[in-house]
């Protein structure tokens, strides 16, 4: 094959041409403010989206809620859950199945070398 | 017979390494091959990279050695990138003349394989932590920093434009983003930079501590930080749409990362594709894997890579990485000032991408000062803005150098 002869010629061969310090230095600044630039109005937007989401979602919230209608006299007073006893609150759990919460919890408890009724969970959620 | 023997031994590889001329690069890079191999399969440096790149590397230089022409040539693709040449940006000359690796290496040079892993990326990505505290996307900016710094670096060292654009990428922390700016802007150091990225990537978790210490205080290190807001599913379906949108329509040259990184998270967060999810997740992305790898590899042949230049390559890799680090924990130690305290500045060195490394290790680092701290979750909004930063970096870069 006589691309050997080709080769040589081309191997030092370099893609575009050298640039003098102070154009580097512009484009440099001007690269970092491009990244900074547009990720800020990224950021605004996310921030604006949210809110009309959560908004939105307060407002269904909002609807979806029954109307206050007279207390029916029989009814008898709520009681409230009970609670497992030596328990410190309730977790939420997004995507977790019931068993592995409990699991992470008892290690958590068992590293920090704490009874588990003495720590408060909010949330177990799957990192994906 | 005996002049068959004779033949033989002189058309073998180990007769070529002491007659041919470049026989002891092509010794020395079959040593560091395996040494790759080893740092890949013993200590598990990014192993589902580095061993393909690692027997890309041994296969090239072995070929090279006993003058075979089974798997890759170097000739055809020194003829492909000669501008003026016959060959020049000739795909024909390739498919007709390649081997396997030849032919894999396609991929790189269209620049399809990043693009590929990019959707794949987005398909395994949670985005749900950088919308609830889209703050972090300042972090994600702010990590960028090395990209620019070695970028100046690499020009004070006599690299031409373009190459110290594809240098200065690798403080982005991104290897698909790091290998589509080089294939772009500098093949020519193709196989150096994709290993300084891929081997600094899986040496986050020393390069980082030492400067998340020294940067920080005690104080600031425990600080524990509010729980965020829970995202709903239509937030999560609309983020890729914004985004694609948005950043796209900002710099258009990010539309092959920013687009295949939105639309695998497009799959993954809709719920009615999830057959394609899994796909982008799983089969999609290994197979990518597998050809990047090995054809990323094939590049480093001793001819090419032997040379002070990868010195310099290597050198100004850390410099990013560094940079790129120190960047994100001033910003987040400004964003702790201004928020009274509440931001802890360890999720900035999170920014620098590197996907979930970068965070495990503001978790450990946190955790370590404070063992009720969890910064996982926080660390992983500035984490994923540094892949949308890098991204933006990258389009700014091909934009600039690419024309």
């Amino acid at each position: 094959m006589n691309e050997e002869v080709v080769t040589t010629a081309v191997r030092t061969a370099v893609s575009g041409t050298k640039m003098a310090f102070g154009d580097a230095m512009v484009d440099a600044v001007l690269g970092y403010l491009v990244v900074f630039i547009g990720l800020t109005l990224l950021m605004c937007v996310v921030i604006i989206a949210g809110k009309i989401m959560v908004s939105k979602a307060k407002e269904k919230k909002a609807v979806s809620a029954p109307a206050p209608a007279a207390p029916a006299p029989a009814a008898a007073p709520a009681v409230p859950k009970e609670k497992a006893p030596g328990s410190a609150g309730e977790v939420k759990i997004y995507d977790t199945d019931p068993r592995d919460a409990a699991m992470i919890m008892a290690i958590v408890a068992d590293k920090l070398q704490k009874p588990l009724n003495e720590l408060r969970f909010v949330s177990i959620k799957e990192v994906k | 017979m005996l002049q068959s023997l004779a033949n033989l031994v002189t058309e073998s590889g180990f007769a070529n390494i002491l007659t041919s001329g470049d026989g002891w690069k092509n010794l020395i890079m079959i040593a560091i091959a395996c040494v790759l191999l080893y740092l890949g399969i013993k200590k598990q440096y990014e192993p589902l990279l580095m061993v393909g790149i690692a027997m890309g590397c041994l296969l090239a230089n072995v070929s090279a050695l006993s003058k075979s022409d089974a798997l890759y040539h170097q000739a055809l693709w020194d003829a492909f990138l000669q501008e003026g040449g016959e060959f020049y940006h000739d795909y024909g000359h390739i498919l007709a003349h390649g081997g396997l690796i030849d032919i894999l290496y396609i991929g790189v040079k269209a620049g399809i394989y990043p693009c590929l892993i990019f959707i794949g990326i987005g398909a395994m990505t949670d985005f749900g932590p950088l919308i609830s505290n889209p703050k972090s996307l300042l972090l994600g900016a702010a990590a960028q920093f090395g990209v620019f710094f070695a970028f100046l670096g690499a020009n004070l060292l006599g690299f031409t434009g373009n190459q110290a654009a594809s240098i200065g990428i690798i403080g982005g922390a991104d290897g698909p983003t790091a290998i589509l700016t080089t294939t772009k802007l500098a093949p020519e150091l193709l196989g150096p930079i994709a290993v300084a990225a891929y081997s600094y990537m899986a040496l986050i978790p020393m390069i980082q501590p030492p400067l998340m210490k020294a940067l920080t205080t005690e104080k600031e290190r425990k600080v524990k930080m509010e729980q965020l807001r829970e995202v709903s599913k239509t937030e999560k379906i609309i983020f890729p749409i914004i985004v694609t949108i948005f950043i796209v329509l900002l710099l258009p040259s990010t539309a092959p990362l920013i687009g295949c990184l939105m639309f695998g998270n497009l799959l993954k967060e809709s719920g009615v594709t999830e057959r394609l999810s899994d796909v982008a997740q799983n089969a999609l992305m290994n197979i990518v894997t597998l050809f990047l790898g090995i054809s990323v590899g094939a590049t480093m042949v001793g001819s090419n890579f032997l040379n002070v230049q990868t010195i310099y390559i290597v050198v100004l890799g850390l410099i990013a990485f560094s940079f790129s680090t120190i960047g994100g924990l001033l910003v987040g130690k400004l964003m702790y000032k201004l928020s009274g305290g509440k931001i802890n500045p360890l999720i900035g060195s999170a920014g620098v991408s590197a996907v979930p490394m970068a965070a495990r290790v503001s978790q450990k680092v946190g955790q370590k000062e404070n063992p009720s701290n969890f910064l996982l979750m926080h660390a992983m909004g500035p984490n994923v803005a540094g892949v949308i930063g890098s991204a933006i970096a990258a389009g700014f870069l091909m934009s600039v150098f690419g024309g």
